[in-house]
Parts: C-alpha cells; structure tokens; sequence
C-alpha cells in the first residue's frame, strides 16, 4: 500500500463561518423609526460581513489568528494526504468540521486558506437523491441525478437497466416521483449512487437512512467499491461501519486533527476518550438551539437514578433521558418525544410523554421532562437519541435533531443479567431478562 | 454476479489506462477570473439535463401545458390594441396595431420572462447548490435557453398574425438570426449580474417583478420608436431592449432597417455579459457561504 501515489493532498485547510448575525431590539418608538431609516446600510453591512474577514488578523506562518468573537473556524488547519485505494474514515463530534471537510473537498465551498490537489474523477454524495424533481419520473429523475453526480449520458444509458433492477421500482419507474413512498425515493437515490463510478468517492452518512435490507445491499456495494481500488473518504457516527469499511480514520476536533492512523485504533481511541458525542448537551448560545415559534431546547442528558450524567449505564440500572425545553408561547397542545436509535441505525423506540398533567394545553415557560428507560431492556452497545418536540392541532416539527446525545450500555459478566453465564456475544436489539421456569420430573430411564 | 464484478473491473481497467487523469485543485482563488470553457464542457450533459427539466416542469400538471407559451402574450397583444391601439391611439407609422405589438411583445416575453427566473435562479436552486458541486454558471444559464422553447412556440403568434395581414417575407428576415442572438444575451447578462447579486441580498427578488414592469416602457413595445425626439435617440437606444424590439419589427414588417437604434444597444448588451460573466465568477466562492 506505501508504494501507492497519494490521490488526495490536503494542505493546511481553513476554513472561518461568521456565526449569530443577532437582530436588535428597541424599546421606544423613537428608536424603531430611526432604525428603520439607518437599517438599509446596517442590514448592507450585517450580510457583508458573512464574507468579509476583515476583522481577522492572520499571521500564516505562525498560524495564529487573532478572531472576533463571532468567528468560528469550522477547519484550522487540516493537512492530510489519502493513497490509492485507501478506504479513509472522518469520525469526530457534531460541528468537529467533518462535513465542512467534505464539504470543502467536493468543491461545494472554498477554503479560507489553503489548498487541496484530487488526482482523479470525484464525486460526492452528500445526500440521496440530490436535484430530484418531484414532477418528473424515476426514469427521469435517474437521469437528472446521475449527471448531478458527474455521470454522462452514455454512462447512464449502458447502466439503466441494471440502476432500476438494483432500485426495485421497476413498476413504477415511469410514474412521477411525487407519488412515491419515502422509502422508494431512497431506494432509487441509493440505487444511482451505487453505480457511480469515480476514482475517489466522498460520502456523508447518506447511508444513515432507509430499510436496513436495502442499508446492507448498499454497504456491500460500498465494500466492492473499496476493493476495486477506489480511494473512499466516509464521515460516519457509525463506529462500527468506520471499523469495518475503513482501512484508515481520522479524529477530527474543533476543525484539527486529533488523530490519524488504522481505522480500529482511532475508532478504539476515540470512544474510549470520552470525547464521543457525550451524553449531555447544553446550548448556551440562543441562536444555535433548535427550535421553532413554539419551542425550543435547551438540553439534553442521559443520567441514572441518582440524577447523575453518565457516559455509559449498566444494563440492569434504569435510564434517564432529560431535555429541558422552553415553550415560548402558551396554550399549545404539545407533543415531547424521543426516538432512540442503536448503532447501526436502526430505529429501537419512540416515546411519547404521556404525563396525564401535560396532555392539555400548557402555558409558556420552561420545562424539564424526564423519559426513563427500564433496566433490563435495551441491549448492549452504543444508543443514540433524537429529542423531539411537535405542537400538535397544528401539527408543526419545533425540532427533532438527531443524535443530540448518546450513551454506552454496557453488559457486565457477573452473571445476573440478561446473558446469564453466557460470554460471547448476543445479538438482539432489546436485551430483556425475562422470568424463566421449568417444570422437572424424576423420570427413571 | 461474478461476470458482472469482473466485466466491471475490466472496464475501470480500460478507462484508467486511456484516460488522462483529472486534477481538481480545491483552493481559494481571488481576483478577476474568466469563464472555464473547459469545465462547462465537461458537464454539458448536466447542462441539457438541467435545462430539460425546467422545460418539462413548468407546464406539469397544467390542463393547457405548453399553449400557455401562446396565450399568455396573445393576451397581453389583445389588451395592448384596446388599450393603446384603440383607447390611445398610439402612432404606429401605420402599421396596425395588431401587427405592431404582436412583432414586439413575442420578443419581450421571453426576455422579462428569462430575465427574471435567471435572476432567481440562485436563491431558488440554494438547496443544490449547497449539496454537490457543478459550474455555478449553470444556474442562470439553464432558464435563459429553457425559456426559448416556449419562444419557439410563440413564434407561430407572429407566423399566424402576419399572414393575416399579408405581410411579405423580405430579404430583412436574414438578419432575425442576429436579434434572436441579441435577445438571448440581454437576460443572459441581466441573469448573470442579478442572480449573483440576489443570493446576497434577497431585495433583488422584490424588486424584479417591479422593474419589469417597468422596463416595457423603455422600449418602443407599446409605442413607436420614432416619436423619440432625434436629441434623445441615442440615450435611448443604449437600451439594449430597444435594438430588439426595432430589429424584430424591421426583419419582419420589412421596414428599412434602423442601425442607429441597433448600434449602441449590441454594445450595451455585449458589455453587460462581458461583464456580467466577470462579476458572477469573482463572487462565486460566496454563494453557498452567504445561503
């Protein structure tokens, strides 16, 4: 592998975003008019300022730069380089600047500072399915989105066929893709996607979505390309894919890289350095918390009986995930709930607060509500939580991030859980110590 | 699936031994850059596909679908003759004024019509533009040659209403190929300068249904260009609007042709997409950062 070229070289990648462009309030109506009348150069001067990093002083060669406040560097140097058929995993925390790498790398934005050399035909898969038109067919759509992804026409036409047959929506390949189900607009994005054929291949936890048959399919498409000698850069939560699939990781922390080498090693490293996207998130800045008109979050924790946040529960001990929420209008009919996902992503549970002092319509302030999960019931691994909040009547999505938090189950072996004297490994997504009994009889042989 | 793994590993064989590698250089380039001839060719594919689907989506699930190309400016022809023709009695040289608006509103239609998607085309196409990468000058590109099928189909307007009058063919027809050429730059430039103008501030989008409207009037469309005093005729004409306007009117109508209102306006149009097309690639590292 040493022998090979190197297809990628990144060197000292930047890349600032100018955050929280925060509106001002006034208190008279004297101000509000006088505001209106200086706000057309204000407001000029607000969304220049999006591009305009006048402000920063850079020193290049020493790398220190002095940044406003409002400044992020969403990649600070990032150097690397990635040989020929190398399978390179970028694992990190939300906003480590992953995609942003990705990002960067596909072209979609420009560095700051810095530069990139790609040897080689690239694409990039940020999204399945991306420019689908709602109007137009599969047959249609299959065309659109392949020459999006860099293919020709004549490449698309040879491999028409087979797309559809990998897709399984043969039937309804001439129909608008309006009138698909969700999980056929997936399928026929996925199926385009995998018959791509670049040098180097960029991907970002597309593959987090859709049936985990169809999941799987696309996994092992995804093997096969990594064995024809096709460099793959893959941003992942998935430690597990990460290991499997890569030859190579990354950590990436705060736009700079932490660590670099054999994708088990780094993956090994990482999780158990408790830098994992923890089982607790605060936001503290208001306008980075989702939310919509109604609510927004304010925290997410994992903690057990004692209230205390944890990073990983024993499988026995019941659970606690906490949000901590703001409602800021009042008389609204609302819905908290979770779902909660392993680390394959498959979909486990949904909760629903049903609290019957909270069914009804709840006036404006901030909430704290606690979901606990039993003890004995989830399997062993990696959980990960999407903290949600609907108003229901109407029916609007406050916010659902996904993977606001996780945690580790961990599954001791002292034999009074679920495994019993069991030591190997137990598949399952739930883990429940069910009540067991026999019958004997002495029967004489 | 065994013949099929192994038919592809042949075939990236066979491509990785002719084809010359390709080398993407990811790098903040600042300052006056021109036009990559080269890379546009690249995704010309792309580019068809693109602007099919804008042809194909605009008339989806209309009763009428494409004759929407022919009724709305017949429309505003017939509304036009009531209105100035009959009501105003606006000179026409003598030319009905049937006749008259027909030959100019067919033209107009396509470039307020290209005119203000191309300036939109950014902001509307932000959620591509911020998941994959292609040449970005194919945002305001792509309407600006969509909206010529629906020009094609509106040419029958012109074809029907002049055999009406009995209008015959001139050797002037030879030249519509340089107006239809004019015609197409204009919101080709207008497209360029606004679309990149409007991802950052979103007040272009206010303002374009606004300023179409008004621009009708600063060309001889609803009037005729010879009631502008000679003092004024070149200001006027450096409208590139107006060179279209007369030129569609001299080739068809057969009517001397009137290379001064025509002269400054190929300038003003070749400058405003020379320009336009250094302006929207000096911006372009922005767009997707300013969203």
């Amino acid at each position: 592998m040493s022998s090979e070229k190197n297809v990628i070289k990144v060197e000292g990648l930047h890349k600032h975003y100018r955050i929280g462009l925060k509106e001002e309030m006034h208190d008279s109506f004297l101000g509000a008019t006088l505001n209106f009348f200086k706000s057309p150069l204000k407001n000029y001067r607000k969304y220049r300022s999006l591009y305009r990093f006048d402000d920063i002083q850079s020193n290049q060669r020493t790398h220190i730069h002095k940044t406003p406040d409002n400044v992020i560097w969403a990649l600070n140097d990032v150097s690397f380089n990635v040989k020929r058929g190398e399978v390179l995993g970028v694992i990190g925390n939300n906003g480590a600047g992953k995609t942003t790498l990705l990002r960067v790398l596909s072209k979609i934005t420009t560095p700051s500072y810095g530069r990139a050399e790609i040897y080689g035909k690239i694409s990039s898969l940020l999204e399945v399915g991306t420019g689908f038109h709602p109007e137009l067919t599969g047959r249609e759509n299959i065309y659109l989105n392949g020459t999006i992804l860099g293919m020709r026409k004549k490449e698309i036409d040879s491999k028409f066929d087979e797309i559809v047959a990998f897709s399984g929506v043969e039937k309804f390949i001439d129909t608008p893709v309006k009138r698909y189900s969700v999980g056929m607009k997936i399928r026929l994005g996925f199926s385009v996607a995998a018959f791509l054929e670049p040098d180097i291949l960029v991907i970002d936890e597309v593959l987090a979505v859709g049936d985990s048959d169809f999941q799987k399919k696309c996994l092992q498409k995804m093997e096969d390309v990594g064995k024809h000698g096709r460099t793959v850069l893959f941003v992942s939560h998935n430690m597990q894919m990460v290991t499997r699939l890569c030859s190579r990781a990354i950590l990436l922390e705060k736009g700079q890289i932490k660590d670099d080498g054999p994708a088990d090693k780094v993956v090994a490293a990482y999780l158990s350095s408790g830098r994992v996207s923890s089982s607790e998130r605060v936001w503290e800045n208001m306008q980075e918390t989702p939310g919509g008109e109604v609510a927004r979050l304010l925290a997410v924790r994992v903690k057990d009986e004692d209230g205390e946040v944890l990073e990983s529960f024993d499988i026995r001990k019941p659970i606690g995930i906490e949000m901590k929420y703001e409602v800021l209008k009042s008389d609204f009919l609302l819905l908290p709930h979770y779902n909660i996902f392993n680390e394959e992503g498959d979909w486990l549970f949904t909760t629903i607060d049903t609290d019957p002092d909270w069914r009804g319509r709840r006036p404006a302030g901030s909430y704290t509500s606690t979901a606990w999960i039993p003890g004995n019931f989830l399997s062993e691994g990696l959980m990960f939580v999407q903290s949600s909040v609907f108003t229901l009547d109407p029916l609007i999505v406050q916010f659902e991030p996904r993977d606001v938090v996780s945690f580790q189950v961990v599954d001791s072996l002292d034999g009074n859980t679920a495994r019993g004297d069991w030591p190997g490994s137990m598949k399952g997504a739930v883990r429940p110590l069910l009540k067991w009994t026999s019958e004997y009889e002495n029967v004489k042989l | 699936m065994i013949n099929y793994i192994s038919r592809k590993l042949n075939s990236a064989k066979i491509i990785a031994k002719h084809k010359p590698e390709e080398v993407t250089i990811v790098e903040h380039r600042v300052g006056w850059q021109l036009i990559d001839f080269k890379e546009l060719k690249k995704y010309r594919d792309l580019f068809y596909f693109l602007v099919w689907r804008e042809i194909k989506v605009l008339y989806a699930q209309t009763i009428l679908g494409f004759s929407w190309a022919i009724l709305q400016p017949l429309i505003q022809i017939v509304i036009f003759t009531i209105v100035f023709g009959k009501v105003a009695r606006l000179s026409t040289d003598g030319i009905p004024y049937f006749l008259f608006s027909t030959v100019a509103i067919i033209p107009w239609t396509y470039m307020s019509q290209a005119m203000l998607q191309s300036s939109q085309s950014l902001v509307q196409g932000q959620q591509l533009l911020d998941k994959v990468y292609f040449p970005r000058l194919l945002y305001p590109l792509t309407p600006v040659l969509a909206r010529l099928v629906d020009f094609g189909i509106s040419i029958l307007i012109i074809i029907v209403v002049a055999l009406y009058y009995r209008v015959i063919p001139t050797w002037n027809l030879l030249y519509l190929p340089l107006f239809i050429l004019l015609m197409v730059s204009i919101p080709t430039g207008i497209g360029l300068w606004l679309s990149a103008l409007a991802i950052r501030f979103r007040d272009v989008k206010h303002a374009m249904p606004f300023v179409v409207r008004m621009l009708i009037y600063t060309a001889p469309i609803v009037y005729s260009a010879s009631s502008i005093p000679e003092t004024y005729r070149f200001i006027y004409s450096m409208n590139p609007i107006v060179g279209v306007i007369e030129g569609f009117r001299s080739c068809i109508l057969g009517t001397a042709m009137p290379w001064p209102f025509i002269w400054p306006g190929i300038l003003t149009s070749f400058i405003l997409l020379f320009g336009g097309a250094l302006y929207f690639k000096r911006m372009e590292w922005l767009f997707v950062d300013v969203i």
